[in-house]
C-alpha cells in the first residue's frame, strides 16, 4: 500500500499535470527519482534561475546533435545534401539504429572550436538545411522510420544569400512536411530553441525540452534590443517572456521536460544521453501504438490548440 | 493599405460577412516592457478600430465565393499573437466547411513578441490550419503586401498554392536593418523586395493594387469546381 508520502507526491504530481514532467522516469515506485524531479520544479523559477538556464542552454561545453548520436544511435550512418544546391553543415541528418529500430534523425549542429564554429556557420541553418531535414523527412515517411529532431539553434541565419535562397518559405514547407508524416515524431529542444529556425524541425507528435534549454520567439537580446533598445537588457527580457522549460510546459507549447545531470548537461555528457535516451525511447514506445491517421490528426490538433484568447 | 478598405476593394459590394469580431488576447504572462500588454492592446484597438490585427469573414469576388483573412499592419505592426492565429485557423475551417478557396492577405511584421513563445506557436498552428484546409481540397491564395516579413512569411503565408505580391513590397524572413546589423553584408539594391522575390522563384506574380481584384477573381474561378 502507498504510504502517505508516496500520496502526498502522487497528488502533487497529478495538480502539476507532471506525468509531462517525468520524462526519463516511470511512475511506478521509483520515489527516488519522482522527488528528484519534483524538488527541481516545485516554484516557478526565478528569474535569476530562467537567466542561468540561458547561459547553460549556450554553454560552450554543452553537448551537442552529434554528441548525443554517438551515445544513443548504433549504426550511425550521416547524409548529405539537399539535393538541389549544398549540403549546410549547421544542420545534420542521418540514419541511424535506437533501441532495436531504424530511425531517422536530424539535428542543429554547433562547432567546438573557432574552425568547426565557423564551418557550422554557429549552427545557424540557410535554407539548404531546411531543404536537406525535409529530404530525410520524406525519406524517413516513405520507410516507416520515426523521427527525432534535435534542435539546438540561436535563429535561422540572417544573410543576403539565405534571404534569396527563401528562408521563409523553407521554414514555412518544413513544418508543413512534418504536419503531414505518416511516422511517428519526438523533437527535444537540448539547448537554444530560436524561434523560426527552431520551430522549422520542432512541429512534432511530442516535444520535449532539456532542463536547461531555452525556447524563444526572439533571442533575449533581440527582444531587448527592440523593446528598450538596448540589448544589454537582455536579463530584463529574459525574465519577461520567460524562456525556460518549466513555463514552456506550463503553456503547452511542449509535453515534457528531460531531466539533466545537477549542474547542467555539460558537466557529465553520458548521463545527459543517457536521461534523453530513456525519454526519447518511453515516448517512442508510446506513439508507435497509435495509428498514423490518429497520430497526424493528434498531432495538427495539438499545435492548433496553442494560444490564448478570449 | 487599412484590413477594411482592403476588404472594400476586393469583395462585391455587400458580400463580406465578418467572423470571429469579437476574439481578443488574454496572454498569461503578464508581460511588461514599457508598459503593459493590454495597454498596447487597448490603444491599438482605439487607435484602429479593429480587436486585433485579422480580419476574416466570408465573401464573394467577382461573384465567386471565398473566404478571406486580411490582415492590417496598424494594429501593433500587423504582429501575430494568438487572436490572429486562432483567426487565421478558424477562416481555414470556414473555407473548408463551405467548400470555397481562403485568400488571405498580410501585412505583418512577425509574431507577436510581448506574446512570447505563444506567438511562435502561431506559426505551426497556422501551418496545421493550412494542411486541414488542403485535406479538405480547398486553396490557399496568398497575397503579400508591404511588408510580410518573419513569422507570418514563414508560416502560412508562403504555404499558398498561388503567391502574389503586390509591387514593391518588403518580403524577407529578415529585414534589410537587422542583416546588415547582424552580418555587415552588403545589401543588394531591392533587397528582399517583391521583384527580388519573384527573380529568385519565391513568388508567382507581382500584381499592381488597380488589377488584384480581376487577377483574384480569375484563379478563385480556377479553384472553384464549375468555374464560377
Amino acid at each position: 500500500m502507498a504510504t502517505d508520502h508516496e500520496l502526498h507526491l502522487r497528488d502533487r504530481l497529478t495538480r502539476l499535470r507532471s506525468l509531462n514532467l517525468l520524462g526519463g522516469s516511470r511512475l511506478s515506485g521509483e520515489l527516488e527519482k519522482l522527488q528528484r524531479q519534483l524538488d527541481r520544479i516545485q516554484s516557478a523559477p526565478t528569474d535569476e534561475e530562467i537567466w542561468r538556464s540561458v547561459e547553460l542552454a549556450r554553454h560552450q561545453d554543452r553537448p551537442y546533435t552529434l554528441d548525443y548520436v554517438e551515445r544513443l544511435l548504433e549504426d550511425w550512418v550521416e547524409l548529405h545534401g539537399d539535393r538541389g544546391r549544398a549540403d549546410d553543415a549547421a544542420l545534420v541528418v542521418g540514419l541511424g539504429r535506437f533501441d532495436g529500430r531504424t530511425v531517422a534523425l536530424i539535428g542543429n549542429q554547433k562547432g567546438r572550436d573557432i574552425k568547426e564554429r565557423t564551418h557550422r556557420n554557429f549552427g545557424m541553418a540557410y535554407p539548404e538545411g531546411y531543404r536537406k531535414a525535409m529530404r530525410v523527412m520524406e525519406l524517413a515517411d516513405r520507410h516507416g522510420f520515426p523521427l527525432i529532431s534535435l534542435v539546438d539553434i540561436p535563429g535561422a541565419y540572417p544573410g543576403v544569400a539565405a534571404e534569396q535562397h527563401g528562408q521563409g518559405g523553407a521554414i514555412a514547407r518544413s513544418q508543413a512536411l512534418m504536419a503531414r508524416l505518416d511516422v511517428p515524431t519526438i523533437a527535444c529542444v537540448i539547448g537554444e530553441g530560436g524561434s523560426g529556425g527552431a520551430i522549422a524541425t520542432a512541429l512534432a507528435d511530442r516535444v520535449l525540452m532539456q532542463e536547461n534549454a531555452i525556447y524563444t520567439v526572439i533571442s533575449p537580446e533581440g527582444c531587448a534590443a527592440i523593446l528598450w533598445r538596448d540589448a544589454g537588457e537582455a536579463r530584463k527580457a529574459a525574465a519577461a517572456f520567460k524562456p525556460d522549460a518549466v513555463h514552456s510546459l506550463e503553456l503547452g507549447v511542449i509535453d515534457a521536460i528531460v531531466p539533466e545531470p545537477e549542474g547542467g548537461a555539460h558537466t557529465d555528457p553520458d548521463e545527459a544521453a543517457q536521461l534523453l535516451g530513456e525519454s526519447l525511447r518511453e515516448t517512442l514506445d508510446e506513439l508507435e501504438s497509435v495509428p498514423a491517421d490518429e497520430l497526424k490528426r493528434r498531432r495538427r490538433a495539438k499545435f492548433r490548440s496553442l494560444g490564448v484568447y478570449a | 493599405m487599412r484590413a477594411r478598405s482592403r476588404i472594400a476593394s476586393l469583395a462585391d459590394a455587400g458580400s463580406f460577412v465578418e467572423e470571429a469580431a469579437d476574439l481578443r488576447s488574454e496572454y498569461p504572462l503578464h508581460f511588461f516592457d514599457l508598459r503593459p500588454y493590454t495597454e498596447r492592446l487597448a490603444e491599438a484597438e482605439m487607435k484602429t478600430g479593429l480587436g486585433e490585427a485579422m480580419v476574416i469573414g466570408q465573401a464573394a469576388v467577382e461573384g465567386t465565393a471565398c473566404a478571406l483573412a486580411v490582415m492590417d499592419f496598424s494594429f501593433m505592426g500587423g504582429s501575430m499573437g494568438s487572436v490572429v492565429g486562432e483567426k487565421f485557423s478558424r477562416a481555414c475551417d470556414s473555407a473548408a466547411e463551405r467548400g470555397v478557396p481562403l485568400v488571405s492577405v498580410t501585412a505583418s511584421g512577425g509574431a507577436r513578441m510581448q506574446e512570447g513563445i505563444l506567438s511562435l506557436m502561431q506559426l505551426p498552428k497556422t501551418v496545421c490550419a493550412v494542411e486541414d484546409l488542403h485535406d479538405s481540397g480547398q486553396a490557399l491564395i496568398s497575397v503579400m503586401t508591404h511588408p510580410t516579413t518573419a513569422g507570418v512569411l514563414a508560416s502560412f503565408a508562403s504555404l499558398g498554392d498561388v503567391i502574389v505580391a503586390e509591387p514593391g513590397a518588403l518580403l524577407a524572413f529578415t529585414g534589410p536593418r537587422v542583416v546588415q546589423q547582424t552580418t555587415r553584408e552588403k545589401l543588394p539594391e531591392n533587397f528582399g523586395l517583391a521583384e527580388q522575390n519573384l527573380r529568385f522563384g519565391h513568388i508567382d506574380a507581382i500584381v499592381p493594387r488597380p488589377e488584384l481584384k480581376p487577377h483574384l477573381a480569375r484563379l478563385l474561378r480556377l479553384f472553384s469546381p464549375d468555374g464560377n
